[in-house]
């Protein structure tokens, strides 16, 4: 191991360790810390000036319920979710087929196949932004939640191609010769041997797109106008430009929107990490 | 037709799984970047007829001043980044000890990188807000008073920069722990008995070890630094007078508020054009390293 491993007996080394690590975490969520210290803070307290004392009186409860009655937020967060989960959905299932075809079903083009796909998803959003604005509005789905899903679907495909694809690839092909052997046609072998077997790959990347797809800013506002389906980083940012002065809402807002991507990495941190790094060509 | 599905049904099925994602992908997103380069020859205004213009949008975008200024923010933004790789490196150094309580400690350190980047902008909004900010309390400890560094057009473009290394830093760091896990024990254990130590084991036994994760990382820290767009969209909206724009945002206010869909599209072809290169020896990079592992 490197560093050195710091042995379990060394009791007063181990503290200072701790300690130290802890102050840097600290130091490194500070920014984020600051703006949680301003959610519970009363609008009364800002006012006069106390931005950083300790609070007065927490203000918790009625920074955040202001957030759902003042602020068309909640309206945000569903449409975030009707998009989020109808596209991390279509994404599993498209990239299941692509990856279980161009990992077991050697044919000529493959590769290149799969380059696209892997090379696409590298390609700045705002490349295609013009051609897929248009598409949307000529489709009729410009301003619905249908052009975000339908956006999302394409481009993360790309990316869960290459990462089901290598995880299908690494099964062990003995599976596959007595799937064939059994007579099992594709779609018998797709249902009975990789959907079993690739539940821990679709589980991180289910995490990944969701966070991806729920934090994406740009084609919220290249692709949406209203209110009413707009997501909630489109949304976070209006209310902060209509919110100036209200500080300590924004910051209850700005929570409010990083919670689900942050409380589902802690839920499922180690399938987040394994399919961050194994997909480590994500931008 | 069913004789002729069951003879043909171990190439049609593949066949018929691969063609949804790959029709969608290819629609949506291949066409729609080469499209891009055909609209950039094109005057447009989004709604209307296209009227071929050749190569006049490029020619205007070479005596444009505020594409230099986009331009150069994005080598700006590109300098800056290279911080991360180092500076991830050196967390994932930090933190990487199975001590207990390390597991929660390491992953709060992962948390910038799960959050959106307009919460971010919003998070380092607060931080260089000049009268209230964290920027000033620090500033205020020393009696100093804190520029206002997005309202200054020499300092928003470093600003907005910094802020969007912080989750940067967190996806190197991520990828050096899991580079930091893979070592070989057995060159480690040799480097120690040979004496080893300190800055000479890291850089003569770790490093020579972690040149693929660290590839990985500088690869993706170039491609985060030429798309960004949103934190410059949050934090300036690429002020003040234009300053802190990068091409990605030029891009989308000559669209999308000046109507000039061409002249966008030949922003996003130079852009697409610098990635392109980008992506190729990255991809390069990444075949080479596939066959050299099999």
């Amino acid at each position: 191991m490197y560093p050195r491993p710091i042995r379990e007996d060394a009791k007063i080394q181990r503290a200072l360790y701790v300690g130290a690590v802890t102050l840097v975490v600290a130091l490194w969520l500070l920014p984020l810390l600051a703006v949680m210290l301003t959610s519970i803070r009363s609008n009364e307290e800002l006012m006069a000036g106390n931005y950083w004392g300790w609070p007065q009186k927490f203000s918790l409860v009625e920074n955040y319920t202001a957030v759902f009655e003042q602020t068309a937020m909640l309206r945000f967060f569903l449409n975030s979710l009707l998009i989020t989960i109808p596209s991390v959905i279509g994404v599993l299932i498209l990239s299941t087929l692509t990856g279980f075809v161009l990992s077991r079903y050697p044919f000529r083009g493959s590769n290149l196949i799969f380059a696209l796909f892997v090379g696409g998803n590298f390609l700045p959003a705002q490349v295609m932004m013009i051609p897929v604005r248009d598409l949307m509005v000529r489709l009729g789905l410009y301003d619905t939640v249908y052009a975000l899903i339908v956006f999302h679907i394409a481009f993360q495909t790309g990316f869960a191609t290459l990462f089901m694809r290598n995880f299908i690839a690494a099964l062990p092909g003995e599976l596959f010769q007595a799937a064939r052997a059994e007579g099992a046609s594709p779609f018998q072998t797709l249902r009975h041997v990789v959907v079993p077997l690739v539940r821990p790959a679709l589980a991180a990347l289910a995490i990944l797109t969701f966070t991806f797809i729920w934090n994406d800013y740009f084609w919220a506002i290249v692709l949406t106008q209203s209110d009413a389906v707009k997501p909630v980083t489109a949304g976070l940012n209006n209310l902060r430009g209509e919110w100036t002065s209200a500080w300590n809402i924004v910051s209850a807002a700005t929570i409010f929107v990083a919670l689900p991507p942050v409380v589902m990495f802690f839920l499922m941190q180690k399938h987040f990490i394994s399919g961050l790094t194994m997909g480590a060509v994500k931008g | 037709m069913h004789r002729f599905w069951r003879r043909n049904r171990h190439w049609l099925t593949p066949t018929l799984f691969l063609l949804p994602g790959l029709i969608l992908f290819s629609m949506v997103i291949l066409a729609a970047s080469a499209e891009t380069v055909w609209i950039s020859l094109h005057e447009w205004d989004g709604i209307g007829a296209k009227t071929w213009v050749g190569l006049a949008n490029y020619a205007e975008l070479a005596d444009d001043p505020q594409f230099y200024v986009s331009l150069k923010n994005n080598i700006i933004w590109l300098l800056i980044f290279m911080l991360a790789p180092p500076m991830g490196l050196a967390l994932a150094l930090i933190v990487n000890q199975q001590i207990r309580g390390m597991r929660i400690l390491k992953s709060l350190f992962f948390v910038p990188l799960v959050l959106a980047t307009v919460t971010v902008g919003v998070v380092f909004g607060w931080v260089y807000d000049p009268t209230y900010g964290l920027l000033q309390l620090i500033f205020g400890l020393f009696g100093a008073t804190a520029p206002a560094l997005l309202s200054d057009e020499n300092f928003a473009t470093f600003a907005v920069a910094a802020a969007a290394l912080w989750p940067q830093i967190a996806f190197c760091m991520v990828l050096f722990l899991a580079g930091l896990n893979n070592l070989n024990e057995d060159l480690i254990g040799a480097g120690r008995v040979d004496g080893a130590r300190g800055w000479r084991m890291l850089r003569h036994v770790v490093l020579p070890q972690l040149s693929q994760v660290g590839f990985i990382a500088i690869a993706v820290t170039v491609i985060g630094a030429l798309r960004s767009f949103d934190m410059v969209a949050v934090m300036t909206t690429g002020g003040p007078y234009g300053s802190s724009t990068v091409l990605a945002y030029q891009m989308y206010e000559e669209s999308i508020f000046s109507y000039r869909f061409g002249y966008g599209a030949a922003i996003a072809t130079v852009l697409f054009v610098i990635m392109i290169s980008f992506i190729a020896w990255y991809l390069h990079g990444l075949i080479k390293a596939e066959r050299s592992n099999a």
